[in-house]
């Protein structure tokens, strides 16, 4: 359910952008201030906080040992999953996963998936019998706009922290040992929404701008400037040439991200 | 300045109607000064204006209008209505009782009950209210006898035809009193229930061709054929 | 049906099903097949067949879901447990409740949804058989059903995919294209205001070649587009010719 955005809001919103400008003073293609924490919670086997601007994501990693799906017997698992708490805005309530709190675990694992973040063959401890089964699970903590970015790169840097337990197999059962192994990381995707009010596009939208948004548009580019995932929401639309613009866009600022990160 | 389609073509949602110095009628938009139909129908030409007579619609209320209805509640204050569309319709007491009225339920069910039928009159209806009716009209009210058939509500005008034309001689044809809702639902009283049956095939028939021409020859001839025919059928 | 075919693309750069990279299945419209719904239409397109039926405007239920400036759109995409190889639960999967949502938010832009406020529009998708590119085929089939229950609209939406099969752009993946292809990229499109209302991808494209995947995906839309138009005229135009005669 949408709020009620006054027109008064929606005019300023609109009347800005014509000047190039945003609520907050940012450019039309400026990310909001973005800190990256890892290794916050000891007990997950790996965690990172992210803030960007105000909306504040934590994804913590929980590493176990399990049977692979049955049409991939030499791979490991990978799982995400995304919880809107409810303390995070008063529009989410307690429950069940809803439709948002679903399609933002699903498009986080698009990108890391299709961008084989995780050498998923790596995992495997017995084909067929036991594999590493990752669980991401990805907690927004304060909505204010653009979770999907936000999640996507705390889902990264929670998966850089994370580590295994190291094992050996003895007579067909496996034993921990002591220590641990990083899990191993080929790819960091970055995500890139764009909003688009009135005819303008704006990356990173904040909450009020998502509240008077047509619609967005989400690419998860990967380290070689490839596209892996994208995602459209929201109930407008946008025209074939706005696509295209946005997919320049998301290429340019994930460079520009992965070189602030090091990614 | 062009227009696209012949009048009485069929068009879809999104052709593209006219540019330029037309003005939107029914079942049209504008968007970027071109007028674009929203609706399956036939385009029209009205001077400058552009309407589409949709092949299927549904009732959206209108002040003024005549329609019937069924009720569906007894409240405490009033008679819910169900009129075949999507918002419910209301009436209450005082615009069914020529005389003031104490609120007990009993009363009200005894008036008017669950099941009935009424032909009423949309006294009030905007986009934050559901619809109110009256039928503290001469002609409205309760309904205890007849058939009772829906149409598709845009279909309503092919039915009365041309100043009446169609319905006219649809109830010469049949002998039977029809009343027509704007809200798609007829109801047909007539002497036998071959008469009734007569006028309601008849306006079955004008809903599914309402989009040909010829139609009023083709429902007459229709009608005068089945005549002997019921003659017939009584003699057995 | 359980053996990884070696190439999607053979030696004369045809598919598994013998189609040119830039052809599209046989798609087959039709319109008002479910007499209670007060919209309805089914598709077939390749192997796939779905239903889609829409009910309303009509009151909302539960009440406080209303909203009072406009009509509420639902959606509810779901697949019949023998639809696919292996049964499926007939409980909604978190992958039907994420389809459900993106069909809702690729129909509702062409929804005239500001003339019925407080009221409810029902779009209900029923998966038959499922043969990759359910969700375009649903909105395609979603679309009409909206058309045949009279509720106005800007345009009719329609939806293809393209993506990559071995090196190829191809349009409209079959099953086997969509699991074992390099990428895949659902589009819906209102042809005449030139709006992309879906838009999904996953797979590893550059953006030259995303480029020409959503380029072929529109190409694909524009022509079923037409097809989506025969269909809802075919019942009148019949009543017409037999009427007329």
């Amino acid at each position: 359910m949408a709020s009620v955005v006054t027109r008064i809001k929606r005019k300023q919103i609109v009347q800005l952008l014509e000047k190039g400008k945003r609520l907050d003073g940012r450019e039309l293609t400026d990310y909001r201030e973005l800190k990256i924490d890892q290794g916050i919670i000891e007990r997950a086997e790996g965690s990172a906080r992210v803030r960007l601007g105000k909306t504040e994501i934590v994804v913590g990693t929980k590493v176990e040992m399990g049977e692979p799906f049955s049409d991939t017997p030499n791979e490991g698992v990978l799982t995400v999953n995304a919880e809107l708490v409810p303390l995070a805005s008063p529009k989410f309530e307690a429950g069940p996963p809803d439709e948002n709190s679903i399609e933002l675990a699903r498009v986080v694992d698009r990108g890391i998936r299709e961008s084989k973040v995780i050498d998923t063959e790596k995992l495997c401890i017995e084909k067929g019998k036991k594999v590493f089964v990752v669980f991401v699970d990805v907690y927004v903590l304060n909505h204010d706009g653009n979770l999907i970015d936000a999640s996507a790169l705390a889902a990264v840097a929670a998966l850089l922290n994370t580590k295994m337990s190291n094992y050996e197999v003895e007579d067909g059962e496996v034993k921990l040992k002591s220590g641990y192994t990083q899990l191993p990381i080929k790819q960091h995707p970055i995500t890139v929404t764009c909003a688009k009010i009135g005819e303008k596009l704006v990356v990173d939208p904040g909450l009020e701008e998502e509240q008077v948004m047509d619609a967005r548009l989400s690419m998860a580019i990967d380290d070689d400037g490839d596209i892996c995932a994208i995602q459209k929401g929201g109930t407008g639309y946008f025209t074939p040439e706005q696509v295209i613009e946005v997919s320049k866009l998301a290429k340019d600022k994930a460079k520009e991200m992965r070189k602030k990160l090091d990614w | 300045m062009p227009t696209f389609y012949e009048p009485k073509q069929i068009v879809t949602p999104g052709d593209l109607l006219a540019e330029g110095d037309y003005l939107a009628g029914e079942n049209t938009y504008v968007e970027n000064k071109v007028i674009y139909s929203s609706r399956l129908g036939l385009v029209e030409y009205d001077n400058k204006k552009v309407n589409v007579v949709a092949l299927k619609g549904f009732y959206i209320p209108r002040i003024g209008d005549l329609v019937i209805g069924t009720v569906t509640e007894v409240g405490f204050n009033g008679w819910t209505i169900d009129i075949n569309a999507p918002y419910k319709a209301f009436l209450r007491p005082s615009d069914v009782l020529s005389r003031p009225f104490k609120p007990q339920k009993d009363e009200l069910s005894e008036v008017l009950n669950v099941g009935d039928l009424v032909v009423a009159k949309i006294i009030s209806y905007d986009r934050s209210h559901d619809p109110q009716l009256t039928v503290a009209e001469p002609g409205l009210g309760k309904v205890t006898r007849g058939q009772i058939l829906k149409i598709t509500p845009t279909k309503i005008p092919r039915v009365i035809g041309k100043k009446g034309s169609m319905i006219t001689m649809i109830k010469e044809e049949t002998g039977c009193q029809i009343i027509l809702g704007l809200n798609g639902v007829v109801l047909i009283t007539g002497k036998t229930l071959e008469d009734e049956q007569a006028a309601l095939v008849a306006i079955r028939k004008i809903e599914e061709e309402s989009h040909t021409s010829g139609l009023t020859d083709r429902i007459t001839q229709m009608l005068k054929k089945n005549k002997p025919a019921e003659e017939e059928n009584k003699n057995e | 049906m359980n053996e990884k075919p070696e190439k999607l693309i053979d030696k004369k750069g045809l598919r598994l099903d013998g189609r040119k990279p830039d052809e599209l299945r046989p798609v087959k419209l039709e319109v008002g097949v479910i007499p209670n719904a007060d919209g309805s239409a089914y598709i077939e397109q390749g192997k796939n067949r779905i239903l889609a039926g829409v009910y309303g405007p009509r009151e909302v239920h539960p009440k406080h879901l209303a909203l009072q400036d406009r009509a509420v759109l639902k959606c509810r995409y779901h697949m019949a447990p023998f639809s696919v190889q292996e049964r499926k639960s007939p409980a909604p999967s978190r992958r039907e409740i994420e389809i459900s949502k993106v069909i809702r938010e690729s129909l509702e832009p062409s929804v005239f949804t500001e003339y019925y406020p407080r009221t409810m529009i029902d779009v209900f998708i029923e998966v038959l058989q499922a043969d990759g590119g359910t969700r375009c085929a649903s909105i395609t089939a979603a679309s009409l059903a909206l058309a045949d229950a009279g509720i106005p609209l800007k345009d009719l939406v329609v939806a293809c995919a393209a993506g990559k099969a071995d090196d190829t752009i191809v349009l409209d993946l079959m099953d086997e294209e969509d699991k074992l292809g390099k990428a895949d990229v659902p589009v819906a499109l209102m042809p005449s205001l030139n709006g992309i209302t879906l838009l999904q991808m996953d797979g590893k494209l550059t953006h030259e070649e995303f480029e020409t995947a959503v380029n072929m995906a529109i190409e694909g839309c524009k022509k079923i587009y037409l097809m989506q138009k025969e269909a809802l005229k075919a019942k009148y135009m019949g009543i017409k010719e037999e009427a007329e005669e």
